[in-house]
């Protein structure tokens, strides 16, 4: 193990997933498109593509993980890894922003000119002399759907239990590996997994009372904001979930030492950046 | 040719380049317009101008001395300064200055601009792919205004029609907008497909229209006449081929005229053909928006 | 993969044979020669495109092209530009350089490096096939402003998600280059203490990651408001078209300081070496980059004076507009205060340098022009735009990246180039790029809207000379690259130093450095 020297960096060489992955990635969206563009065998496409992602992560993780077992990487790759992680949650905020502003560009400007505030008065007055909806709503024109407001309760509050509790049990795990007490580290995954997936399922049940009520992604911009926002923290929550999954297999399997742990440690950040989100969206979305 | 020659050939070549608008005449130049706000821009844009030559001249000035003199070849020695607090204060506060000499005048022009209040007039201006209808909401006259036919035979791919031929290649329509002289005329602006953009460089206005919301200007112009400006908006295949014509007329002028819109037949017909036109482009390009949902 | 681990114990060899070694190679010298490989073959398609446009400009009326294909020309070429030439070229420096100047043995995560690249050709072989879709490329410019954009027909998704792939790679590249930067650096290597082109690529890196995913939002909600209904562009629906212009620049006027950063990087880097004097300024030129980066995201709505926004709006991003000429100011005077009795020679890099700071300042007085809200009411989208921003990215950007080339060339390859050349490359491009982009400025004053096929004919001379420009820039760059070739080829070996001015770690390296750089990390004192 003489690479590990702390004046050796790591450089592995002969990397083939990367590749993998990028052909996975066109063949995943250039399915997507093809779909969208009418054509059903798309889907086909897009699930291949979606098999070649999978396949490169489990090829390229595996390799991560085996070098890392081996004992190849020391405290300097240790830090790249986590400086590549935290810079990875940043842009994933960032791509949060973007919805987040969507929201309040609707709420604070957009509806608002459209009932005649500010610098909208001739725009109600000549255009939609009848809307008078404030919030939610799905917009003057009436577009499709129904502007059915999802309250708070019950199902939101219970998720974001569920999230906080998942918050807890994650941190529980993070004391119990440094601590090298495996039972509880395993037991604290075990639970935050289980909440994680507990999440996704009620959100599913929420979404089909959203549909049962008729509001869909197509009612207008209150619909627009909800599902786009609460769809893609959804997506976030599954894949931190499959994530803190394969770290669990792996604490199983005897991996992860009190002094090294990055990949769990990166998968509880990210736990806690989707935890965040969805206090964003609890507030901003649910309750106001 | 030496350095020095060719350096001083690149001077040359750019300082008269930048000296052409200096003998400003109107085709190389903002035109100076017919309303007080668009003198009011014009002066703006002059100052602006000036202040950036005169900062060219002092900036590039100092750095083409530094390089005729201190050059290797000469014998120059490097001087070993790198750093001085003082100086890059004086290089942060004089650009300040300079911005606010600048920044001041153009707040007070912008907030003439904004003020549309005590208009004399309304007319409601809707983008069309690729046309526009120009209503007065008070007397309900509407009608559209289109490339007019010569420009539109020409401009066809190889239509084999010289441009040079046709008066005001592109910059006439069949039906411009009348507006009446020294009268403060309120524009609403909206869309019915896409984002269009009505521009007037003699007036110095322009604006979006956006489908869905209605954005408001004004105008005041001094002078009668007609003017010509374009669509500035990109608005797909013809964008190029939208133009925006006003005719401004005398008051007495423009009230004959309305009157007449009113009660012509002409104008019956029009009003009964144009919606339909409408009815028919409304439904191509609503079609295009559901099929583009 | 096995075979691949059992190599990293012996860390000394060279590359792996054949055509494989690019394709698989996570060393950061391939990597970045394959960037730049890219970038310059995208120059010419993208450059291609825009002769598409200039020679239906050549005079009025319509002559070669459809008016939806000359649209098509016109997003293709700017998208093509902006992400495939400038955003790649600078990675490519980006990966050369970093790790030699901060004394690295490579960048910060190799594996994931190799991904960024590959996924460029992935992305970009997505967004070009849209050129042979039914319906035609993309034409909504490269705003993609909606409702327009969601007029487009099958193109319209290949697009979108060819942004995405696109983004997905610069923010992997920017994440590598931050990594590296903050965790690499030689012992002794304090932030203060590093090369001019390693901060302001530090500061690049953290836009980047800042605001490609907003991009990435904003395309995704134009993809869904297209196919899935929802309503974020749509007044009826309550959304609003202007959202997603606010959205979209955002992202947008970040990302033209994104292509300029670099570019300010490699000229403090070249004018110290050739005028034989430190920096002047080097704090205060690191103040300055941060503050642009600050101010870039508050001045967005700058590109949208004329959507009808609120007074107090309109007032607070000319303001906040205008004092970015404040910073840029500081790194202008330090550049001049630096040659300011140096002793200077005007090799090629030093001839690109100074093209460099004259003509960006050009487009940035044109820049604090446009910033005057009143008076961008009468510049906006017409060619006064046009001439501002192919001036800070042609002889701007543009430059920088061929100065920055001419400069490390014999540093890469071990050769020195053919100076004769390089500075005939120079002076032509200079010259025609001025007669380019020069004309436009009066062409937009006088009235000509941007993104038209044909124009009044009282625009047609000024026309006629830009397009006449355009080739001969155009063919300008055809000696470019024979100077690389030529250089890649053999030519007078270089030193290790290669400028007689020249400080810094790279420098220290023998020309061309060995395959691993610094297996031993060097300390700085
Ligand atoms: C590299 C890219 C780049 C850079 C660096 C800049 C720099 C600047 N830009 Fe530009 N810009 C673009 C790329 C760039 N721009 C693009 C691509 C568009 C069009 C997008 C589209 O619509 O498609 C655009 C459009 C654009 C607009 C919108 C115009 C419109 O559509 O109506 C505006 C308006 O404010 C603007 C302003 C500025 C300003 C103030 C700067 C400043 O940063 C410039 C600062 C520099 C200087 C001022 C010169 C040096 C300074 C001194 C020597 C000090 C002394 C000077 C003074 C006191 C004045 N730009
Ligand atoms: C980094 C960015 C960048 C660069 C480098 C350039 C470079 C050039 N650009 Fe462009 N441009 C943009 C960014 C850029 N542009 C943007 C953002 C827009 C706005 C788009 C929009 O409105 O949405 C734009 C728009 C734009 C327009 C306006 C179009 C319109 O409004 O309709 C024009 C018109 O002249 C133009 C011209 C040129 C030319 C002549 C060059 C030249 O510098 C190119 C140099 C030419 C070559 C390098 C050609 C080399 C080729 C050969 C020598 C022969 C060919 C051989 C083969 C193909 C094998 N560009
Ligand atoms: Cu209408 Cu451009
Ligand atoms: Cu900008």
């Amino acid at each position: 193990m003489a690479s590990t020297a702390d004046n050796h960096y790591f450089v592995p060489h002969g990397a083939y997933w990367p590749l993998v992955g990028s052909i996975g990635l066109a063949t995943t969206t250039g399915g997507l498109a093809v779909y969208l563009n009418g054509t059903s065998a798309g889907m086909t496409i897009m699930f291949a593509g979606v098999a070649i992602l999978i396949v490169m992560m489990f090829g390229w993780f595996g390799t991560v993980i085996k070098e890392s077992e081996r004992g190849q990487y020391s405290a300097w790759e240790d830090k790249s890894f986590r400086l590549g992680m935290s810079w990875f949650i940043f842009s994933e905020v960032m791509f949060f922003a973007a919805f987040f502003g969507a929201l309040f560009y609707a709420r604070f400007f957009s509806v608002p000119w459209l009932l005649g505030e500010g610098s909208g008065a001739s725009t109600h007055s000549v255009l939609w002399g009848t809307y008078s909806e404030i919030w939610p709503t799905n917009g003057p024109a009436d577009m499709g759907g129904s502007d059915f407001h999802m309250g708070w309760w019950p199902l939101p509050f219970i998720n974001t239990v569920i999230l906080l509790t998942s918050g807890l049990t994650v941190t529980i795990a993070h004391h119990a590996v440094i601590k090298n007490n495996r039972t509880r580290f395993i037991w604290g995954l075990a639970a935050t997994v289980a909440l994680g997936f507990f999440f996704v399922y009620l959100q599913a049940v929420e979404y089909q009372h959203a549909y049962h009520e008729g509001m869909t992604m197509k009612s207008g911009i209150y619909g627009s904001t909800f599902f786009m926002l609460t769809g893609f923290h959804g997506f976030h929550v599954t894949m931190g979930a499959i994530i803190l999954l394969v770290v669990l297999i792996r604490a199983i399997a005897g991996h992860f030492t009190p002094d090294r742990h990055f990949a769990f440690e990166a998968a509880a950040w990210y736990w806690h950046f989707v935890d965040v989100v969805w206090l964003g969206l609890f507030i901003f979305v649910y309750i106001l | 040719m030496s350095i020095s020659k060719r350096f001083s050939a690149a001077v040359f070549v750019i300082a008269s380049l930048t000296s052409i608008p200096a003998l400003a005449d109107w085709a190389l130049n903002m035109p100076r317009g017919v309303t007080d706000i668009s003198h009011k821009v014009f002066d703006m844009h002059m100052l602006a101008f000036w202040i950036m030559c005169v900062v060219a001249v002092v900036v590039f000035g100092a750095m083409f001395i530094s390089i005729l003199n201190h050059r290797k070849s000469k014998g120059a020695k490097a001087a070993d300064f790198h750093e001085s607090v003082a100086v890059e204060v004086v290089w942060t506060i004089i650009p300040f200055i300079i911005l606010i000499v600048l920044a001041l005048p153009a707040a007070r022009t912008l907030i003439a601009q904004e003020d549309d209040s005590n208009a004399e007039l309304t007319v409601k201006i809707t983008g069309y792919q690729w046309k526009w209808q120009y209503e007065y909401p008070e007397s309900g006259v509407s009608f559209f205004s289109s490339l007019a036919e010569e420009s539109r035979n020409a401009r066809r791919l190889d239509s084999g029609i010289d441009p040079n031929t046709i008066e005001n290649y592109l910059l006439d329509v069949d039906k411009p907008l009348v507006i009446p002289v020294d009268t403060k005329v309120r524009l609403l602006l909206t869309a019915n497909d896409v984002i269009h953009s009505w521009w007037m460089p003699e007036f110095a206005i322009k604006k979006d229209a956006i489908p869905g919301f209605i954005n408001t200007m004004w105008t005041k112009v001094n002078e009668t006449g007609t003017y010509r400006g374009q669509c500035t908006e990109l608005c797909g295949r013809d964008h190029g081929f939208m133009p925006v014509v006003v005719k401004v007329v005398e008051k007495a002028e423009f009230n004959q005229w309305l009157a007449a819109q009113v009660e012509s037949q002409d104008v019956q017909k029009q009003l009964a053909e144009a919606p339909q036109d409408t009815v028919e482009d409304a439904e191509k390009a609503s079609a295009k928006v559901i099929a583009a949902n | 993969m096995n075979a691949a681990v059992a190599e990293t114990d012996h860390h000394d060899h060279g590359p792996a044979p054949g055509l494989m070694r690019w394709v698989t190679t996570t060393n950061h010298k391939d990597i970045g020669t394959l960037y730049l490989w890219f970038a310059l073959i995208m120059f010419f398609i993208g450059g291609a495109m825009a002769l598409v446009i200039r020679s239906e400009l050549f005079q009025p009326g319509l002559q070669i092209v459809d008016p939806q294909f000359f649209n098509s020309m016109t997003t293709m070429h700017a998208l093509v530009m902006i992400f495939g030439v400038v955003m790649p070229a600078f990675v490519g420096l980006a990966n050369w350089m970093l790790p030699m100047m901060v004394g690295a043995p490579d960048m910060a995560l190799p594996r994931m490096n190799n991904w960024s690249f590959w996924i460029l050709p992935f992305g970009f072989g997505m967004m070009l096939a849209t050129l042979f879709m039914p319906g035609g490329a993309p034409a909504s410019g490269w705003t993609l402003y909606p409702p327009l954009s969601l007029q487009g027909g099958m193109a319209f998704p290949f697009l979108i998600f060819s942004i995405h792939l696109l983004g997905i790679s610069s923010i992997m590249g920017a994440i590598n280059i931050v990594a590296t930067i903050q965790n690499l650096r030689a012992p002794g290597m304090t932030f203060m203490k590093m090369p001019l082109f390693v901060w302001t690529w530090f500061i690049t890196a953290y836009l980047l990651v800042a605001v490609m995913p907003v991009l990435a939002g904003a395309v995704t909600m134009l993809l869904t408001d297209k196919f899935f209904g929802t309503a974020f562009f749509t007044a009826g629906g309550g959304g609003d078209p202007v959202m997603y212009q606010h959205i979209f620049w955002f992202f947008g006027h970040p990302e033209v300081y994104i292509l300029i950063l670099p570019s300010f990087g490699v000229v403090s880097e070249i004018i110290p070496t050739f005028a034989r004097k430190r920096l002047f300024g080097y704090s205060s030129m690191v103040y300055a980059t941060a503050s642009i980066a600050f101010l870039s995201f508050i001045v967005w709505a700058h590109h949208m004076f004329t959507v009808g926004m609120p007074l107090s709006g309109a007032l607070f991003f000319m303001f906040a507009t205008m004092l970015i000429a404040i910073p840029t100011g500081v790194k202008v005077f330090n550049w001049v205060a630096t040659m300011w009795r140096g002793a200077m020679t005007f090799e090629t890099p030093m001839l690109f340098a100074i093209g460099f700071v004259v003509m960006f300042s050009i487009g940035g007085f044109s820049g604090v022009m446009l910033a005057l809200a009143p008076v961008d009411f009468q510049y906006h989208d017409t060619y006064f735009v046009v001439a501002h921003f192919h001036y800070v990215l042609v002889p701007g950007s543009i430059f920088a990246i061929m100065a920055a080339v001419y400069y490390w060339l014999p540093k890469w390859t071990g050769n020195m180039y053919d100076e004769k050349w390089g500075k005939i490359h120079f002076w032509v491009s200079t010259i025609f790029v001025n007669l380019l982009f020069f004309p436009m400025h009066f062409v937009g004053l006088a009235g000509m809207p941007r993104r038209i096929p044909d124009y009044a004919v009282q625009f047609a001379d000024f026309n006629a000379i830009a397009t006449i420009g355009a080739f001969g820039f155009g063919f300008a760059q055809l000696i470019f690259v024979y100077v690389v070739f030529k250089c890649l080829r053999g030519g007078e070996k270089a030193t290790d130093q290669v400028w007689e001015g020249a400080h810094g770690l790279e420098w220290t390296l023998s020309s061309p450095p060995p395959y691993h750089t610094f297996t031993d990390q060097p300390i700085i004192k």
